[in-house]
């Protein structure tokens, strides 16, 4: 059994918590959080410890893992912490507020040849990864365009502050949703280089953005468009999808479902020319436990099987997110001009 | 208590579809109007269907409203609510964080309501945290007929996962004794949460989990799903057995009949003939 603890226990926090605990290779030692609130409710119905201080947390415990789930300006002090320590890391997104703290890490990790992963779960998403696989596969041809997208009804009304609602705090529709449409983009796609006619665009909240909207140009010359948004309320919760143009057709994928369009068929992919829709039952990640989705298991328990393996993690690595963290600071500058 | 066989849904009413979120819009404007609401639950009464699981969603709030002044009409009818409507708490919690949430969504706000009553806040009273939560989302049922209260499997696997057991017998009194209703729980984790519910001296207890041919969303594979089935004691209700529509009604319902232990199957549709097809195929089978 591997020994593992959870920093920060807000709603990805628990939802790792609870999780990790059931898994059969895991055991989950302790928690830490700075909520009094939720360190009673630990105490009082479950066996696990409860920490106030990470360092100490870390300190006693003999972790093998942790699991970093605090707002994203503690992520740099926490992970370094845990890196210095010699214990296996897995962050929540975004991965840095800052790339140069972010290299430091992905450095740290490296030189201690300790295994690490960030929560970019839609690469546990069966739909994502058979879009992956076809576009490597070139069923649609040279690649035109591209669209990522992701809505969502998380910020509705007139709104003052939480941590999220501070810009310097990685609190805004950027860091939060658009970080995970960028991700895809890059690691499904090809990485963004350069990012124009970006928007950064309030909506109901007064601090941050609630909308953001670019152009990204990425490494290989194709260029597509980024329009995500979470203060829409016709959307029941967060939808993200992908929608990528070439030469011979056309791919529109999100979690549930992925829509084929080919002008010609393709034999060796059984594709039929036209349109063809294939659905998550066909691609879902078979999982022991399951809480709001397959890919947040999926995701731990792929960390989990890299530690016990001690094998490089290849999806959602540090410096995969770093990459992102980079996008996300271009394209801030670019809306800055 | 005996439950009815076929248990109408309401996925369909609030843009649920695990299988598209494109036809999941289309469902959200088909259903903008709670008459159209109340119209398909018709036509499910009209073919038999005399119970009705739902979350408690605000748009249910409007739906018993309409119940309540049509008393002659929904005589024999029942509702099953399911709670939270998690979206709701899930998106108030990415904004406003764990307490934030709870002071927008408990009444009057959660910490006076507290102190008002005594220290409750102070000596963390979760227990009466949670029954102040189950009375606030039970308030739109008020008058109608809810002999069975589920939590929903977002909730019960969070404290499934966590390990929180006592949770679950907290929740089983209060239900039985402030709503003189069996307590249910809904869940993609069944094996693991019955044998949790045994562990607390909860006995054959009303289980809602995911049951269909193709193992989807049935945590932990078909195999253990079986033997539980077969062996083990509580209530089970079907659902998601047309796997998110990866199935054919019948072969889906078909595979149903392989468990006697089955009570009831819970499905959602939203055409007259699709409610009664699929009615009769599941009195034919169980």
């Amino acid at each position: 059994m591997i020994r593992a603890g959870i920093i920060g226990l807000g709603k990805m926090g628990l939802s790792h918590a609870a999780i990790v605990s059931p898994h059969p290779s895991v055991e989950l030692v302790a928690v830490c959080d700075t909520s009094s609130l939720i360190l009673d409710a630990f105490k009082k119905f479950s066996k696990v410890k409860v920490y106030s201080d990470y360092i100490k947390m870390i300190d006693s415990e003999r972790l093998d893992f942790v699991v970093v789930a605090t707002p994203t300006k503690f992520h740099y002090k926490m992970v370094r912490y845990a890196l210095e320590k010699g214990i296996h890391t897995f962050c929540e997104k975004p991965f840095s507020l800052t790339t140069a703290e972010g290299e430091n890490l992905v450095e740290l990790a490296n030189q201690k040849k300790l295994i690490n992963q960030v929560g970019y779960h839609n690469h546990f998403i069966g739909t994502f990864r058979e879009l992956k696989r076809l576009l490597k596969a070139g069923v649609i041809g040279d690649l035109v365009h591209f669209t990522g997208e992701a809505y969502g009804p998380v910020v509705t009304k007139e709104k003052g502050g939480t941590w999220r609602s501070d810009p310097g705090e990685g609190g805004g529709c950027l860091f939060d949703y658009a970080s995970h449409v960028i991700n895809l983009i890059q690691e499904i796609i090809g990485r963004p280089v350069k990012a124009s006619g970006s928007q950064l665009k309030r909506i109901y909240s007064r601090d941050v953005e609630d909308a953001v909207y670019s152009i990204l140009t990425l490494e290989s010359g194709l260029s597509g468009i980024l329009s995500v948004n979470w203060s829409d309320e016709t959307y029941r919760k967060m939808a993200t999808s992908l929608t990528i143009l070439g030469k011979k057709g056309k791919i529109i994928c999100d979690a549930t479902e992925i829509k084929i369009f080919l002008k010609d068929g393709d034999a060796k992919e059984n594709l039929p020319k036209g349109w063809t829709i294939k659905y998550i039952t066909d691609f879902a990640i078979p999982v022991n436990f399951y809480l709001r989705g397959e890919e947040y298991s999926a995701q731990i328990d792929y960390f989990v099987d890299c530690i016990l393996k001690n094998k490089p993690a290849e999806i959602n690595s540090f410096k995969q997110a770093l990459d992102t963290d980079k996008v996300i600071e271009l394209l801030i500058a670019d809306s800055k001009k | 208590m005996e439950m009815d066989k076929v248990i109408f849904g309401d996925n369909q009413f609030f843009a649920v579809n695990h299988l598209s979120d494109e036809k999941s819009r289309a469902q959200a404007i088909q259903f903008k109007d709670d008459s159209a609401i109340i119209r398909v639950l018709d036509q499910a009464r009209e073919v038999g269907i005399n119970t009705f699981m739902c979350t408690t969603h605000d748009r249910i709030a409007s739906v018993c409203d309409y119940m309540r002044a049509n008393p002659e009409k929904y005589r024999d009818f029942k509702i099953y609510p399911c709670m939270p409507y998690a979206h709701k708490y899930a998106n108030a919690v990415t904004d406003l964080g764990i307490v934030g949430a709870i002071k927008q969504y408990v009444p009057g706000n959660f910490f006076s309501a507290i102190t008002k009553g005594g220290a409750a806040f102070l000596t963390k009273d979760f227990i009466g945290l949670m029954e102040l939560f189950i009375d606030a989302e039970m308030k739109m049922f008020k008058g109608i007929k809810i002999p069975v209260i589920f939590i929903q499997n977002v909730l019960v696997d969070m404290i499934l996962g966590l390990k929180m057991y006592e949770v679950f017998k907290e929740y089983d009194s209060y239900i039985r004794k402030k709503y003189n209703s069996e307590p249910g729980y809904i869940t993609m984790n069944m094996p693991a949460l019955l044998d949790a519910l045994n562990s607390v001296g909860i006995e054959n207890p009303i289980i809602c989990c995911s049951i269909n041919k193709i193992g989807f969303r049935m945590s932990g594979g078909k195999e253990i799903y079986e033997k539980y089935l077969a062996e083990k004691a509580f209530r089970p209700i079907a659902m998601q057995v047309l796997a998110a529509g990866a199935l054919r009604p019948k072969e889906a319902i078909e595979y149903l009949g392989n468990f006697p232990k089955i009570e009831s199957v819970l499905f959602g549709a939203s055409s007259k003939s699709h409610i009664q097809e699929t009615k009769e195929l599941i009195e034919h089978y169980l």
